[in-house]
């Protein structure tokens, strides 16, 4: 980490279409340790949410607790933050949404927060399809409290002081596939191409997207015999596709080699165009995505990219019928029945 | 030949569960009620859907005592499982009204009782071919034989059975034919009326019958409450079901169809009350309801609640704990758990309705005061007056009501503040044309051309708060529950820590001016004296207060309706030199508050409690302070 930030940005720094240049969208100085993939995601976050074009107060941050859950303040300092308790970040964005559904919520939250304490919010927030990003730091171990396994280390995953671990990972991607999640999504805290458009695409898409990022923690697993360090990561990671979100309205850029090539169009007209490097796997199919991410484990590979997505599925204000008009913003005549109304149910219950 | 006992009795009703009975019971007590007179129902009802015995108790008191009161004087008994109990229970002079389609067993031979056997299964059997009916109309048929056997007009129930079925006109018949079925076998077969009666009186003027479950989710409603969630449990279910009934009633949009509301069931209490805080967070009015349990799991989030000044409602209908305890049972007996809930130093406002009425009254109260004091606000009910239908003063609403949103700024507001600073002081803030205009935004210049978020400008403890989206480049900040400076950064420096909580501290000074503030019986205190007690203790309490006085035994009385404690509580206890606190729970729990919270001297305060599971009777609290008063 680094203590002092420079203010100096260079002059010619390019703007978005809003007239913001990058830093704009950058957070307080992070406390994480340097190398953190935490940071890395940070930046990634920063990095797509200027390239959307984003009004930061737009969006609102929230975690629960660990070294993940510190991210909100990370990034976005334009934008309300809630680092709520461990675990519970799931509800706490729920009940936000409820009140606005006019602004992103972006939730960031870690393997400890999601798999073991949190796991109870995590799976039922995904069968709501809550429109939302869910972001899992997944870097297999408590950073905050010194390194302890985790629920999503891998068994026989080996820890800092030499400890194997005994237990199965948790598998949260397709855990969420399987809860009915409509875009899940696997990426490395080491691959911001990748990261940026996953992330642009997910904040574009209605309803419950997950994004799974293994993150190494460099102080307490990143050594060999780790399944989460660096250097086991980059050696097992398999690429879904490479893929490029271009925004509604916007020309693509992008000219992919012949291939495999598919464009997936998000609610808002944005599409997802896609390269896709894996057989077999269509990833509007969720039995080809849990089919490809066994095959993939069986291999011991990390499979990466987008591996779901479902543009269909009615987000909760959907399912809910909720007014189109955010509940927090409802005139007094809308809500309050008033004095005549309470007449009535006064002479009802006599 | 009995005494005869006028608009002054207790009837019980022994049935089984899942059969029917508690909507032919309520048709009783409406009656009574359209008679115009008090009448109180008690459901005592077991954990359980079908099968297992439940009881339903009305008192009728002309002179409008609406506590319990011990005895039974009828008890109908259509339970085999408990009869020999009900038949025990029917106080000496009384009478026991039964099933005799099969006789009754030679043992059942008090001589100091009448008894009256209906042939309520024969005259069904013979009535009805379908099972269901047959079981169903044998309730409407006691209620037939009781209307006559204590004069209540016929008219009455008719029209009573008229209003349930409306919308489902081919039900009335069969009912007013099952009342019937009833009346005449009285006529045929006994003298009527009887001892026991009902006489039509004008007791009741507006008043209304309803529940304070009921009442709490219509407080919430005209408080406009437009998030709900909640984790089923009994006694707090009907919170949210009569919630979710009044806003496909009031909140969809006409043109729409759209909801202007909406409810989830969450995943269990920690998620219904996270969900409540991320609503209330960002700016619209949420709640959820409960129960002991439902609390114990909240106290995470009510920690965060009070130290990240999250506002928050939270109703707790209170039953018979610990643990899973007696769940449909009544108690007062979260009080410290409430008061004190979460780890660490905290403390939080509680709301103490007495009535179904106060309950409306004090749900839409607590919006108010969650959003003014940025902290969660827990209403107090319990069971008692949750589930039960009360007689309570009709509902009044003010269509000229503002809602206090507290201390929120706007876009214009953040941008004034930093407007001041750009111009290097605070007084370069733009003249408005209008004068109140200008007066309203002048406290803005005490933050100096800079808002923290924990800022207390006003030295009322109270900071000002931004809800997301408010504005573009102003008042975005990070809400935790890890220590913050007055600007809301993160910090472990153990002064600025200092600095928050003792601000805490004095906004809960400035809560006691801000909460409902107790009710006296007397308007000077005069008696060396006091008595305090609150919620569903209330009527029992005033009564056991005539009884008392009768016996040369006069007190004064205090009803608390909050916590914190203000002056005024404090000066009644000043001025007694002993205190008999009325609670419903084991240990004295309100007793134990006192103490902590006003340092009270434990030799004065004496306790009288209440805590098999029953709502506490005017004769309990008569007997117990009377035996204190003669030690």
């Amino acid at each position: 980490m680094t203590y002092v930030r420079s203010t100096f940005r260079h002059p010619a720094l390019p703007k978005n279409d809003l007239g913001y240049t990058v830093d704009y969208y950058e957070g307080s100085l992070s406390t994480l340790c340097a190398g953190c993939g935490h940071d890395s995601i940070n930046a990634a976050i920063v990095e797509a949410c200027w390239q959307m074009n984003i009004e930061p107060h737009k969006v609102a941050k929230l975690s629960g607790i660990g070294c993940s859950s510190k991210s909100p303040a990370y990034f976005l300092s334009n934008s309300h933050g809630f680092n709520s308790v461990h675990g519970r970040m799931p509800s706490v964005a729920t009940g936000a949404n409820l009140a606005n559904r006019d602004l992103i919520y972006f939730g960031v939250s870690g393997d400890g927060d999601t798999a073991s304490i949190g796991m109870g919010q995590f799976v039922h927030v995904v069968r709501r399809n809550l429109n939302m990003v869910y972001l899992v730091m997944n870097n297999g171990c408590y950073g905050l409290t010194k390194g302890q396994d985790s629920a999503t280390a891998d068994a026989g995953s080996k820890s800092k002081a030499g400890s194997v671990n005994l237990f199965e990972a948790i598998d949260l991607a397709s855990l969420a596939i399987e809860l009915g999640a409509t875009f899940v999504a696997q990426s490395f805290s080491g691959d911001k191409e990748q990261l940026v458009p996953l992330m642009k695409a997910a904040m574009k898409h209605n309803g419950f997207s997950f994004l799974n990022v293994i993150s190494p923690c460099v102080t307490f697993n990143n050594n060999p015999g780790s399944t989460k360090s660096y250097d086991y990561v980059r050696e097992h990671v398999e690429v879904t596709g490479t893929m490029d979100f271009v925004p509604m309205m916007r020309e693509i850029t992008t000219n992919y080699e012949a291939g495999d090539i598919s464009d997936i169009t998000l609610h808002d007209g944005s599409e997802i165009r896609l390269h896709k490097l894996q057989k077999d796997w269509d990833p509007l199919d969720r039995f080809s995505a849990i089919n490809a991410m066994q095959r993939a484990k069986d291999k011991g590979e990390i499979l990466t990219g987008l591996l779901y997505i479902n543009e269909d599925a009615p987000d909760l204000q959907s399912l809910l019928n909720t007014t189109e008009k955010p509940l927090n913003s409802l005139d007094r005549e809308a809500i309050c029945p008033g004095s005549a109304v309470l007449e009535e149910l006064n002479s009802s219950l006599r | 030949m009995q005494e005869t006992k006028i608009n002054d009795f207790v009837v019980r009703f022994a049935n089984v569960n899942g059969t029917g009975s508690a909507s032919a019971n309520a048709l009783f007590t409406k009656a009574v009620f359209r008679m115009g007179v008090p009448v109180t129902p008690k459901n005592i009802f077991p954990s359980n859907i079908q099968g297992l015995p439940t009881w339903y108790e009305v008192r009728v008191s002309e002179k409008g005592y609406l506590g319990r009161r011990e005895g039974v004087d009828l008890m109908v008994a259509v339970n085999p499982q408990s009869m020999k109990k009900d038949y025990a229970d029917v106080a000496s002079g009384g009478y026991f009204v039964y099933d005799n389609t099969k006789p009754l067993s030679p043992d059942y031979d008090r001589d100091d009782i009448t008894h009256l056997g209906i042939p309520m299964t024969g005259l069904c059997n013979a009535e009805y071919t379908d099972a269901r009916q047959r079981q169903l109309f044998k309730n409407i048929v006691y209620i037939g034989a009781l209307a006559t056997l204590f004069d209540i007009e016929f008219s009455v129930l008719e029209g009573l059975i008229g209003e349930q079925f409306k919308g489902k006109e081919k039900l009335i018949e069969p009912n007013i034919k099952a009342l019937n079925l009833g009346v005449d076998f009285v006529k045929d077969n006994f003298e009527y009326p009887f001892a026991l009666r009902v006489e039509r009186r004008d007791l009741l003027g507006d008043k209304i019958l309803y529940s304070g479950n009921s009442a709490c989710a219509l407080g919430a409603i005209y408080a406009g409450a437009t998030v709900a969630a909640w984790y089923p449990i009994t006694p707090s279910t009907s919170v949210v079901d009569a919630f979710a009934k009044y806003c496909s009633k009031y909140r969809v949009d006409p043109e729409t169809g759209k909801n202007n509301y909406a409810i989830v069931q969450a995943e269990d209490e920690l998620a219904a009350i996270g969900m409540v805080m991320g609503a209330m967070w960002n700016g619209a009015r949420a709640f959820t309801a409960t129960s002991g349990p439902g609390v114990s799991l909240m106290n995470e989030f009510l920690g965060l609640g009070y130290f990240a000044e999250v506002p928050t409602v939270l109703i707790d209908v209170q039953r018979t704990g610990p643990s899973t305890g007696m769940p449909t049972r009544t108690q007062q007996s979260d009080i410290l758990l409430a008061a004190y809930a979460s780890h660490g130093d905290t403390k939080h406002p509680l709301l103490f309705p007495a009535t179904p009425k106060e309950c409306f009254e004090m749900t839409a109260q607590a919006f108010d005061l969650t959003e003014r004091l940025q902290t969660p606000v827990i209403i107090m009910t319990d069971l008692d007056l949750g589930m039960n239908d009360h007689i309570t003063d009709e509902l009044v609403w003010d269509d000229a009501t503002q809602y206090d949103r507290g201390k929120v700024l706007s876009s214009t507001q953040l941008e004034r503040i930093y407007k001041a600073m750009s111009s290097g002081n605070g007084s370069h803030i733009e003249a408005q044309p209008d004068s109140e205009a200008e007066h309203a935004g002048a406290f803005l210049e005490q933050f100096n051309g800079k808002w923290g978020r924990y800022l207390d400008i006003d030295g009322d403890g109270i900071p000002y708060r931004t809800i997301a989206g408010t504005n573009a480049t102003r008042g975005a900040f990070v809400t935790r529950g890890s220590s913050r400076d007055e600007y809301g950064v993160y910090t472990e420096d153990g002064e600025a820590y200092q600095r928050n909580v003792d601000r805490l501290a004095k906004k809960w000074k400035t809560a006691e001016e801000l909460v409902p503030q107790p009710e006296f019986l007397q308007e000077q205190s005069t008696k060396p004296d006091g008595v305090v007690f609150f919620g569903t203790s209330t009527y029992a309490a005033e009564e056991a207060l005539e009884m008392l006085e009768k016996d040369g035994i006069a007190m004064d009385a205090m009803r608390p309706r909050a916590f914190p404690f203000g002056k005024a509580f404090r000066d009644f206890v000043d001025a007694h030199s002993r205190i008999f606190v009325i609670e419903q729970n084991r240990d004295a729990q309100f007793r134990s508050l006192m103490m902590i919270e006003l340092g009270v001297d434990a030799s004065k305060l004496m306790s009288v409690l209440n805590y098999d599971g029953m709502p506490i009777t005017a004769d309990n609290i008569y007997r117990q302070i009377l035996a204190k008063c003669r030690d």
